[in-house]
């Protein structure tokens, strides 16, 4: 029998802990290393309007909150910016007083200036929200962009089982691609529950006009219109009115259920949050794209949460068909497709990608059960 | 000016700048933020660096200009606010005139670019100035409703006969020639309006001061009676009161085309013409000193951006340090005459 070495148990105690706490310090090391590893960034935020808006700039601040959390990074945030030379005074503020590496300018119209500022600062990046970007620009800077349509069709399921009048609307601000794409979006999930729910689409011409938002909003309730949805800078006067009338709406660019507690549906959300790789690349110096677009598949839009009068089995049935688009079982332009004026715009069996720009882009028409004209000249 | 009356002027301004301050140290508080701090990054914003001071200096740029359209007139006992309306009949008055003077080589050009900005402004508040004195109509609501025409004017003609259909991001109109345009003074991020603005309020302060015709207007400006008493042909003081004011702002919009922008869009209406306003006030409708306040309100815009990015302060909180600083001045105006002090012994 060999003579075993009799530990007492304050040496055991004594082991174990300097074992553990061996672990622990080793462990913060290690950490500490790979903190130290993740350069330290400013990322610089500006907005045309106020962050508070129930809207656009809002949901950008969202994002900026987000991407505060990343490693290493911080941030600095402007807000109410033109989008003349002042953008870039305080872009250049940015870089020159706070040190910022990326700077994020979120309205469609600073992306001229961006590519001026751009050219003179190669090693700040600038990501875009226009998806403006195209061969020749600097290779510093970006566009990317969220396609909006497909958390429309979500929100366009919601109405179709929620409508009670099969009655609902649709208020754009411009006669653009992407709004009328998140029209059809919304009418052909509307129509995917009920084929003889209509829409009435009204184009205010303006990107922000409460006024004209606000007479629209009760002209389309006195019709019959029992579920709204605004594609404008800030949907809360729709909402707020639509609450108050006691319809349904749907909310756009940002949460807004907290606005209408009662008729709530849920809401097309960008997550600009995404932007966060473009930060992450820059800061390790990895590999980016220049010009992205994507939908749920690439975690671009996401949907606001569910409002009360939402029931169980269309909430189940609304994340199945979000898995669709994350898993690209499910395509949002299928054949057979008319316009609402009947003209024939996918055959039987045509299918649409997802992510075909070219299909997308040019996009000048409102599907059929759309009650409304787009305004364009053909 | 005597000396005694400068060093009133000087006491009373420094005095109302220090409490506005204060009281904005107050605000700072209240947000939960050291005074002391926020003071430093205002100077910093503001004064701190080369690019901070170049910062500061096109902002004051079209302040100086601006506020002469109300400077001008108070001397005459007018109370013009049309400065945001004139600046944009400059503006479009130089494209237009860009436009049609595409031939012309530079420097004339330039010179007569300019020129046209400042007619086009200069008659717009001269409208003001003869509903005045022929039709009795109040100068402050005339000019603050042809601030509302002209910026419809704009509206109009940018999104239609004048519009430019290769910039799409936002209606614009066509753009003036690169030859016409006169952009940064040498070696700094400043443009010429600066020195525009300076030599425009320097000249206006010797017509003020150093000629009969400026005498005669202080005369008109203090007592209406007096002046048709003794003479002076009114009417025509007024017109030409407003006119040079109005071409004060209408060469800013002039400055705004061709050393900013290159063409007219609704960058054009960004409120310089409103804040001009409060710089004359403060300046006490003295054309020198309003070049003075101009550096300050442009370091407080300046410095607004950094203000929000170090604290996250709202965009509003300069606007609350303006707010301060024009109540301290008004409240200060009531001091005057009444310091020991200067009193006359």
């Amino acid at each position: 029998m060999t003579d075993h070495p009799k530990l007492t148990r304050r040496q055991l105690l004594a082991t174990a802990g300097g074992v553990i706490a061996t672990g622990v310090v080793s462990d913060l090391v290690s950490r500490r290393e790979a903190r130290a590893a993740v350069k330290p960034i400013t990322v610089g935020f500006i907005y045309v309007g106020p962050r508070n808006d129930y809207g656009w700039n809002q949901a950008h601040a969202v994002a900026a909150k987000k991407i505060a959390r990343l490693e290493g990074v911080k941030i600095v945030e402007q807000e109410n910016v033109p989008e003349t030379v002042e953008v870039e005074k305080v872009m250049e503020g940015m870089i020159h007083q706070d040190g910022a590496k990326v700077v994020f300018a979120t309205s469609f119209g600073y992306w001229p200036h961006i590519l001026k500022v751009a050219r003179k600062y190669p090693d700040v990046l600038f990501p875009h929200i226009g998806a403006l970007w195209k061969e020749g620009d600097p290779k510093n800077t970006i566009g990317y962009r969220g396609y909006m349509e497909e958390p429309h069709y979500l929100c366009g399921v919601a109405a179709g089982h929620m409508t009670k009048t099969g009655k609902i609307g649709f208020l754009g601000s411009k006669p653009l691609f992407f709004i009328f794409n998140n029209c059809n979006g919304f009418i052909l999930g509307a129509r995917s529950v009920n084929p003889k729910i209509t829409c009435q689409v009204v184009i205010t011409g303006d990107w922000n006009n409460p006024v004209r938002e606000a007479e629209v909003t009760n002209s389309l309730i006195d019709q019959g219109v029992d579920v709204i949805v605004a594609n404008v800078d800030s949907a809360k006067v729709v909402v707020e009115n639509s609450e108050r009338r006691g319809i349904y709406t749907c909310g756009y660019h940002t949460d807004l259920s907290e606005l209408a507690p009662r008729g709530f549906l849920t809401g097309a959300e960008w997550n600009w949050a995404a932007g966060g790789q473009f930060v992450k690349a820059w800061q390790t110096g990895g590999p980016y794209t220049n010009l992205l677009r994507g939908g749920f598949r690439q975690d671009m839009v996401a949907i606001s949460p569910f409002g009360k009068a939402v029931p169980e089995d269309v909430r189940a049935k609304i994340f199945r068909i979000r898995q669709g688009f994350v898993d690209d079982s499910f395509k949002l332009y299928r054949g057979p497709l008319k316009d609402n004026e009947g003209n024939v715009v996918l055959k039987e069996g045509q299918v649409i990608a997802n992510d075909d720009n070219k299909f997308k882009l040019a996009v000048n028409f409102l599907v059929e059960g759309a009650i409304g004209k787009t305004g364009l000249k053909k | 000016m005597t000396l005694r009356s400068s060093v009133e002027t000087a006491a009373i301004s420094t005095a109302a700048v220090l409490v506005a301050l204060l009281l904005f140290g107050g605000f700072a508080v209240v947000r939960g933020l050291d005074p002391l701090e926020v003071y430093r990054v205002l100077y910093l914003g503001a004064f701190g660096s080369w690019f901070a001071v170049q910062n500061t200096l096109t902002q004051a740029a079209p302040l100086m200009l601006t506020a002469l359209c109300t400077a001008v007139p108070a001397r005459a006992g007018l109370l013009v606010i049309g400065g945001e309306g004139a600046l944009v009949m400059g503006g479009l008055a130089t494209v237009l005139a860009g436009v049609l003077l595409a031939n012309v080589p530079g420097p004339p050009g330039i010179a007569l670019l300019c020129a046209t900005g400042a007619v086009a402004g200069g008659l717009w508040v001269g409208v003001a100035g003869a509903l005045r004195h022929w039709r009795g109509v109040n100068e402050t609501i005339s000019t603050l409703l042809l601030n509302y025409i002209a910026i419809a004017v704009l509206n109009h003609l940018i999104t239609g006969p004048i519009r430019d259909f290769d910039q799409v991001l936002k209606p614009a109109s066509w753009s003036v020639g690169e030859h016409l345009r006169i952009g940064d003074v040498p070696g700094t991020s400043i443009h010429w309006g600066l020195v525009f603005g300076v030599a425009a309020c320097a000249l206006l302060w010797v017509l003020m001061r150093g000629t009969t015709f400026g005498f005669a207007v202080d005369i008109l400006g203090g007592n209406v009676r007096a002046a048709r008493m003794a003479g002076l042909p009114i009417g025509a003081m007024v017109l030409v009161a407003c006119f040079l004011g109005g071409a004060a702002a209408g060469l800013a919009g002039a400055v705004e085309v061709i050393a900013v922008h290159g063409f007219a869009s609704s960058s054009l209406v960004v409120g310089y013409g409103y804040a001009g306003i409060l710089v004359a006030f403060l300046a006490r409708q003295n054309p020198l000193a309003i070049a003075f306040v101009s550096v300050l309100l442009g370091g407080i815009s300046a410095s607004g951006g950094l203000l929000q990015r170090r604290f996250g302060l709202p965009d509003a909180a300069t606007l609350v340090l303006r707010g301060f600083l024009f109540v301290a001045v008004l409240a200060g105006s009531t001091l005057y005459g009444r310091l020991r002090i200067v009193r006359r012994p």
